[in-house]
């Protein structure tokens, strides 16, 4: 009959509307600015870096190899090195940067700098609300900005950052127990001394 | 009607008629981004189209031979937005072709779960935009789009983002699956049939859409063939080619599926293959998703940085949802390609529209438009 394709996708179309009042299958809009979604684990946008202790410029992870800033895709991070070194959690001396910048206007999110970050110092954030109205400086972002507590990233990927903590955790044993021993073979020699 | 008087935009007169010069685009919202037509036009019909395209040129290849390989990855999502992951597989799979890298079993399962994924989002977005095109507007769109959007969620758990996963890596994938993901896929695999169903029930049946696609834009096997169309262009007009078959890259060669195949060639029969091969796709998400084995999910041999290939050249291709997507790579030795060239199926399929339209009214050349499946970021790249 002619039309009666027509009146099946009506019918088709009225299912979907009665039961977009009671099926959850069908009622799938998020009220945005009002209700918002859990986040994901996974989810990624933004980088920042990660810093362990109390003092943010202290405690910064990176230690200025800029690895990622020769594998970023856009080339959106700048780095310059400061040449005093801190110690590291494991309490070997490493670089510092004197300045981390990342554009974030250039930004594209793909996550490279932290896959091919060796010291977990640079990770994703999962902000998405960073629209501004200064788009040069606004969204220059500097260490300062950049920088978030490990407990910040804890809470974002959890399984990802238990893992990172529990070996950070076995390195700082490890070396602690080999200072010890260095200390021990390094005392000095009883008197009489060795035959 | 003598010169005189002609309208603005005329040509010229062919005997007694006068033709008409319309510019379509590249703001117009049935060319799915930026792309024009210039069309000429013989009261409706159409007597000659010019496709004109270049408005969305980002220099694509020229910034993947000054990136490193790795470099390159996050670039290639941005491709056919719609399909990322099966861009990331083409662009993979040249590199692990010249630089000899293997890919585990559960990598190439993964791969496959994700490519046929990915390959339902493209179809299920083409059938929503092609019926938004001929004046079914919003209501088609909005079912595929609340489809794929459960797709998108997967994505996102799994790669981080929703549509630039940049995924997959040169020897594997970057990670492996979250706890729990396999049975939330097996949830919307099993659930995706219906809603392919409810679609068909909505709109295939429909005159409207019958008498709209049927006969119009029709395209000749042959010419086809002549015209390097792929995908399911090509086989909408009955010839049987699909490189997952013919090639077996991946998984492919284990997994048990048709490839439908169209008859006319016409714009209804383009529009039916699209929901066939999502049928097809399921039948092969069902097998992947039961026999995905355990394992490592990156070459041991695979490194992330300074990667430098020996020098050679290697073209890697796939069965994207939109035709073969290859990959072309030249290495020097160096850290960067030599030379980089994707071959882009939207670009290849749309260089045939002309002949698809002469003689259709300007109306249907957008339906034919729609029918071909582009995505501006991989035409002009």
């Amino acid at each position: 009959m002619n039309g009666a394709g027509i009146i099946q996708g009506m019918i088709e179309t009225a299912r979907n509307f009665a039961g977009s009042y009671h099926d959850p299958e069908r009622l799938t809009t998020v009220q945005y600015p009002e209700e918002k979604l859990p986040p994901v684990e996974n989810a990624r946008t933004i980088p920042f870096l990660v810093y362990d202790g109390g003092d943010a410029m202290a405690g910064l992870r990176c230690t200025a190899c800029t690895i990622c800033e020769k594998e970023c895709p856009p080339q959106c991070i700048y780095i310059i090195k400061d040449l005093a070194k801190k110690p590291d959690y494991v309490g070997k001396m490493q670089l510092q940067p004197k300045v981390f910048d990342i554009d974030m206007s250039v930004c594209m999110s793909c996550g490279i700098c932290v896959e091919v970050c060796p010291f977990d110092a640079i990770k994703m954030d999962q902000v998405f609300e960073l629209s501004t109205s200064d788009r040069f400086l606004g969204l220059l972002f500097h260490k300062e900005q950049l920088a978030k507590p490990n407990g910040y990233f804890s809470q974002l990927h959890k399984t990802e950052a238990a893992e990172i903590d529990a070996r950070r955790h076995e390195d700082k044993r490890k070396a602690e127990a080999s200072a010890a021993a260095r200390a021990a073979a390094a005392k000095p020699l009883p008197p009489g001394g060795v035959k | 009607m003598r010169a005189s008087t002609s309208p603005p935009g005329c040509i010229g007169t062919d005997g007694e008629h006068t033709l008409l010069e319309v510019s379509m685009g590249p703001h117009h919202p049935s060319t799915h981004g930026v792309f024009r037509m210039d069309v000429t036009l013989d009261g409706e019909t159409v007597v000659k189209l010019k496709p004109v395209f270049g408005y969305l040129h980002r220099n694509h290849e020229k910034i993947a031979e000054k990136n490193s390989y790795l470099g390159s990855m996050p670039y290639t999502d941005r491709l056919d937005y719609i399909c990322s992951l099966t861009n990331n597989w083409g662009y993979a799979l040249a590199v692990e072709k010249l630089t000899g890298l293997s890919v585990p079993e559960r990598a190439e399962y993964i791969r496959v779960i994700l490519g046929e994924l990915t390959r339902l989002i493209n179809h299920s977005a083409l059938a929503g935009f092609l019926l938004q095109d001929m004046g079914a507007l919003g209501t088609p769109l909005m079912y595929a789009f609340r489809e794929r959007e459960k797709i998108l969620d997967l994505f996102e758990s799994l790669t981080g983002a929703r549509m630039m996963c940049n995924y997959m890596r040169f020897g594997g994938c970057r990670c492996d699956l979250p706890p729990g993901w396999i049975e939330q896929t097996r949830s919307v695999v099993s659930r995706f049939p219906s809603f392919l169903d409810e679609f068909e029930s909505l709109l295939t049946g429909n005159e409207i859409l019958q008498a709209r696609t049927e006969g119009v834009g029709a395209l000749p096997g042959r010419l086809a063939v002549n015209a390097g169309v792929t995908g399911p262009m090509l086989r909408a007009s009955g010839i049987n080619y699909d490189i997952r078959k013919v090639d077996g890259y991946g998984a492919y060669g284990r997994f048990n599926f048709r490839v439908p195949l169209g008859e006319r060639g016409d714009v209804f029969d383009r529009y039916m293959i699209r929901i066939l091969e999502m049928r097809e796709s399921l039948k092969i998400l069902d097998q992947a998703l039961r026999d995905i084995p355990g394992g490592p999910i990156m070459d041991p041999k695979a490194k992330l940085r300074n990667l430098r290939p020996k020098p050679g050249e290697a073209y890697g291709r796939i069965e994207g949802p939109k035709g073969e997507l290859g990959f072309y790579l030249i290495s020097d030795g160096g850290p960067n390609p030599y030379r980089y060239r994707v071959r882009p199926p939207s670009l290849i399929n749309l260089t045939i529209l002309e002949d698809m339209c002469l003689g259709q009214t300007i109306a249907d050349a957008v339906v034919i438009l729609g029918s071909v499946d582009i995505v501006l970021g991989e035409v002009d790249r």
